[in-house]
């Protein structure tokens, strides 16, 4: 029935013109201000940049769901794990925190690791009545160790210089390098989850992820040492200059003032563009690999899996293996996405990582734009995310508008506060709306 | 007289809180196991549901405190509840009717429900913040304990006090009823037996002319209910805060799964291991290991509370690795 | 000649574009025993789907008693007096057997305790075992549970798929014997079956059934005595 309705939904003229309409869209927020937009350049371009942020979310959330159709249910887990790179990778090193403690964390975390490496071959090893024990023994005598190792390192790291550092810092390198350092976080723990909870039924892998989501998050608002908790990293270095170095290069002020800009204006605008230039950049090389990956031998097995997962099998393809590669991908180009959100943003701040915001958001992306294709995945994600910066504004007038004839009052007032937690009614109600009405999206898969 | 005082501390800062948390995980994984058995899918909107139940009792318990109705010691939120589960049992009829029909007559792959359920959490959840804000709300009035840790010393002279609130007491006689009646439900009467035959072999139901409909509004029904007891007890025990309803979905699910997704006997059972060892692991067992003549030297706590959804998320992974239909064999893999 | 007591003739139809069944036709008298056999893959199933409804048909009529069914659904073939064992999932796995049969006559506003009885007397062997939940019983004592499942309605025509598969031979005689004793009882039968020799061999009518349409239609005698079916068929 969808399908019918969504016959001349194929037309090769749809995307661009939808992609148009984005443009407009942001075009009218950057020029003018008025109740529905700002009319700051700022503002329009840092919306951008996350809307491009959050295609790259999209992408990889498009790769599990509308390539394999895989319920990834903690995408903000591998968000945060990925966000995690440019801290360990390109943030300074804090004076003396290794000292105090890094071979011993790295040495207990190896611990830990072999401990699960040899619980699993005494599992599958020892015979018999001797295996329960034996996996017992393995796993309890690894956990004191590894407690006996990494409790002390720990505290001697957060005990170092607790106030501005206590946490073990980053190696200096440049920060574009963390991104794919993300991207490998990211595809590591997606393997760990996809190897347990593939394979099995569908439901298992949505209940696994959101429970590595959380844990993920958890480790991220509580390891001191690591992330800094709540106290949050500041100072991760960034790809584009600085503002204030701009404002104070008299060849761009110059240059500004040719445009008749201030240079501040100016400074603010021409760092976002950048940033803009480069993560519309890695968003398109996404998109052009994703697309050959698709028109590829693997690409038609791929979604020859998801469409009859059955007959597939009786094929003899390894349906359970696919879909690990395609999870461990897709993960891989989320956890990329929070590298370079943590990027942009220029800090880390764990307890912000909110699974409403993180992985349904991005999810209501995927499908409003459309599951299966990549320029939809993407052409959501900005749309949406367009839409949930704006509701943000819009919400309140809105309210104040219909609740203009009820008299002053506290209902009035109840109202009118309630009015941010409309966006949660509203994302619901158009996922569900999409869902039913036009399960292809925007821009439906060829 | 140490090994007394051992068995009381752990009485109370184990045994007590998981016995009620356990409940509440339980009667909520009930909800959730009923739903797979007879809708086949996960409800990622179970753990709305119990808030947005508990949100309408909270209304309902100061609408009554208003107008001066109470029940003495027990709170007043025991009354609101019936008013409560109706309120919710019409809204969530009403998501089945509006969203989940229609996929279950398209006979939609489970995945698309799971992601229906999704959005219907998303509304839930929004309309759960209007309602009653984002902030922390304690509802429970009347008497707070049973019995307090000074009454319990003067008993009995030991240095180590046990108390009883008078929420952990309600939580686990409701649960104890609930999970009666609902058992009997299923084993006795004519519905119950229904609504087993459909779990089981939904084309074999049909086949002896089981109306599915009926089936499906009755569990969606007797979850509600269950959701919104559980969603009021977490609530009185601990305190209404919307978001640890959402975070609250891991143990349920994990708790179904362990039993076997689809068999409510599991799901009771694992409400109480998760519960357990959440509780277990994250108690620290110096004091303890103290009482028994020990002298340890860190807080002997496994894990700290900050992880104990990883504790959910550790039995959830163990139980997919080594018996995926969970321990007491739910429906296929 | 009188209209037979089950008719589907012509039927066509299929699980998607392509037809399973074409231009198949079966009939039972009342009290009969009709019995499809065929090779795997024949529409066999198929076609019982179809007789009862579980299945569109694109062309073709079924009537039951004189009155036209074709538009029936399989709950309301149910209270005109069918009942259906299918080939697989024929039980209530975590259910008892009491409990089965008690669900065969869910439709049953009348007291069944009756019925139960008579299909216990039918079947001693899972009046035993009727706390006992029917998904831990033996391969022939499930089918036996399927089966009185299906007479709980007391209906007047009984269909079965493959109601011996999986069974020792030992069970399969006892099984067939009790299908006669049913038959006797004036319930009329349609039956598939991979044991073809055993099952034509009790067959009022049988049919083979060869890519969905009917290849030889005659007396089971008559079919176990025609070398053609003998050789491509049975065996030899
Ligand atoms: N549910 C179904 N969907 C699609 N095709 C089916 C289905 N069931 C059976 N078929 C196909 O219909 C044909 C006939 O099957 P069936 O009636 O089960 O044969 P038989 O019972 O004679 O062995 C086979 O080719 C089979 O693959
Ligand atoms: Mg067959």
């Amino acid at each position: 029935m969808s399908n019918i309705r969504q016959a001349d939904a194929s037309s090769p003229w749809r995307a661009p013109i939808l992609f148009l309409v984005l443009a407009l869209l942001f075009l009218a927020e950057g020029s003018f201000r008025n109740a529905l937009f700002s009319g700051s350049w700022n503002t329009a371009l840092a919306i951008l940049n996350m809307g491009l942020i959050s295609a790259v979310m999209a992408l990889g959330v498009n790769m599990q769901w509308g390539y394999a159709g895989l319920f990834n249910a903690g995408v903000v887990g591998f968000l945060a794990l990925g966000g995690l790179a440019p801290v360990l990778v390109s943030t300074a090193p804090v004076a003396g925190a290794w000292a105090a403690g890094g071979p011993r964390v790295v040495l207990a975390l190896l611990v830990g690791l072999g401990t699960l490496v040899l619980a699993a071959q005494a599992w599958r090893r020892v015979p018999g009545l001797m295996r329960v024990p034996a996996l017992v023994a393995v796993l309890g005598l690894g956990f004191v160790l590894y407690r006996w190792l990494f409790d002390p390192a720990v505290m001697a790291i957060e005990a170092n210089n607790s106030a501005s550092a206590g946490h073990i810092g980053g190696l200096g390198w440049p920060v574009l390098l963390s991104w794919p350092v993300g991207a490998l976080f990211a595809a590591a723990a997606a393997w760990g989850v996809g190897k347990v909870a593939l394979g099995l039924r569908s439901d298992y892998l949505a209940i696994a992820t959101l429970g590595i989501g959380e844990i993920i998050v958890a480790v991220m608002r509580n390891e001191e040492w690591l992330s800094r908790g709540v106290k949050n990293v500041s100072g991760i270095p960034r790809p584009v200059p600085y503002e204030l170095d701009l404002q104070s290069d008299p060849d761009f002020v110059a240059r500004a003032a040719e445009w008749g800009l201030s240079p501040a204006l100016a400074s603010g605008i021409w760092v976002k563009l950048l940033y803009a230039g480069l993560f519309g950049a890695v968003l398109l090389v996404l998109i052009l690999l994703a697309e050959l990956a698709l028109k590829s031998p693997w690409g038609r097995m791929m979604r020859a899996i998801r469409d009859n997962e059955t007959a597939a099998e009786a094929m003899g393809k390894d349906v359970t293996r696919r879909h690990l590669q395609i999870f461990v991908i897709g993960s891989a180009v989320i956890g990329l996405a929070g590298a370079m959100m943590v990027t942009l943003d220029g800090l880390l701040s764990p307890n912000s990582f909110n699974p409403l915001r993180y992985t349904f958001l991005i999810w209501v992306m995927v499908i409003v734009g459309g599951s299966g294709n990549n320029w939809g995945a993407a052409l959501g994600a900005i749309l949406i995310w367009f839409l949930w910066i704006k509701a943000e504004v819009w919400g309140p007038e809105l309210m104040r508008l219909l609740t203009g004839p009820l008299p002053a009052g506290a209902l009035r007032d109840h109202l009118l506060g309630s009015a941010p937690h409309m966006r949660f009614i509203a994302l619901g109600l158009v996922l569900l709306l999409v869902l039913r009405f036009a399960p292809r999206g925007l821009v439906p898969e060829k | 007289m140490d090994l007394l005082n051992a068995l009381v501390a752990i009485l109370n800062f184990v045994v007590i809180p998981a016995a009620s948390y356990g409940a509440q995980l339980a009667l909520g994984a009930l909800g959730v196991t009923l739903i797979y058995g007879i809708l086949r899918f996960s409800n990622f909107a179970h753990g709305d549901t119990m808030a947005f139940g508990a949100a309408m009792v909270i209304l309902i318990t100061w609408g009554l405190q208003a107008l001066g109705i109470g029940l003495g010691p027990l709170p007043t939120a025991l009354l609101a509840l019936p008013f409560g589960i109706a309120l919710s049992a019409v809204f969530i009829l009403g998501t089945d009717r509006a969203v989940y029909r229609f996929y279950r007559r398209k006979r939609s792959a489970p995945i698309i429900l799971v992601m229906a359920s999704v959005g219907v959490m998303f509304i839930m959840n929004g309309l759960t913040r209007l309602i009653i804000g984002v902030d922390e709300i304690r509802f429970d009035d009347g008497a707070r304990f049973v019995f307090t840790v000074r009454d319990f010393r003067d008993w009995t002279g030991l240095s180590e006090g046990l108390s009883l609130r008078v929420s952990q007491l309600i939580t686990l006689v409701v649960t104890a009823l609930a999970c009666w009646g609902l058992f009997r439900f299923l084993n006795r009467s004519r519905a119950g037996k229904a609504m087993r035959a459909y779990s089981d072999n939904e084309d074999l139901a049909l086949l002896s002319g089981i109306d599915p409909e009926r089936v499906v509004r009755l569990t969606w029904l007797i979850a509600t209910a269950l959701a919104v007891t559980a969603g009021t007890l977490y609530g009185l025990d601990k305190s209404f805060k919307v978001f640890n309803y959402f975070q609250i979905l891991l143990p349920i699910f994990a708790a179904s799964i362990v039993g076997g997704l689809g068999n409510p006997l599991g799901a009771v059972a694992g409400g109480f291991i998760v519960a357990f060892s959440e509780v277990a692991v994250t108690y620290p067992w110096k004091k303890i290991a103290t009482y028994l003549g020990f002298e340890p030297q860190g807080l002997l706590q496994l894990l700290s509370t900050e992880y104990k959804f990883a504790v959910s998320f550790v039995i959830l992974i163990v139980v997919l690795l080594f018996r995926p239909t969970g321990l007491l064999r739910g429906k296929s893999v | 000649m009188a209209e037979p007591y089950l008719s589907a003739t012509a039927m066509r139809g299929g699980y998607g574009k392509a037809d399973i069944l074409n231009g198949c036709t079966l009939t039972v008298d009342k009290g009969q025993i009709a019995v499809i056999v065929g090779p795997n893959g024949a529409g066999k199933s198929t076609a019982m789907k179809a007789v009862f409804g579980m299945l569109a048909l694109r062309e073709g009529r079924v009537t039951l008693a004189g009155e036209d069914i074709t538009g029936l659904t399989p709950q309301e073939r149910v209270r005109k007096g069918m009942g259906f064992v299918p080939q697989t999932h024929n039980i209530f796995p975590t259910m008892t057997v009491e409990e089965n049969l008690e669900m065969g006559a869910y439709i049953r506003q009348d007291d069944f305790t009756g019925t139960l009885e008579q299909v216990y007397d039918l079947f001693p062997a899972v009046a035993d075992k009727r706390k006992q939940n029917a998904g831990e019983l033996s391969g022939g004592q499930r089918q036996q549970v399927a089966v009185g499942r299906a007479l709980m309605t007391r209906p007047s025509l009984l269909m079965l798929d493959e109601p011996t598969a999986g069974v020792s031979p030992i069970v399969m005689d006892e099984l067939f014997d009790r299908i006669i004793e049913v038959a006797r009882t004036g319930i009329s039968i349609l039956m598939v079956e991979q044991n073809a020799r055993q099952a034509l061999e009790i067959a009022d009518i049988g049919y083979v059934l060869v890519q969905g349409a009917n290849r030889y239609t005659d007396s089971g005698q008559a079919l176990l005595a025609d070398p053609e079916v003998r050789r491509t068929f049975l065996g030899g």
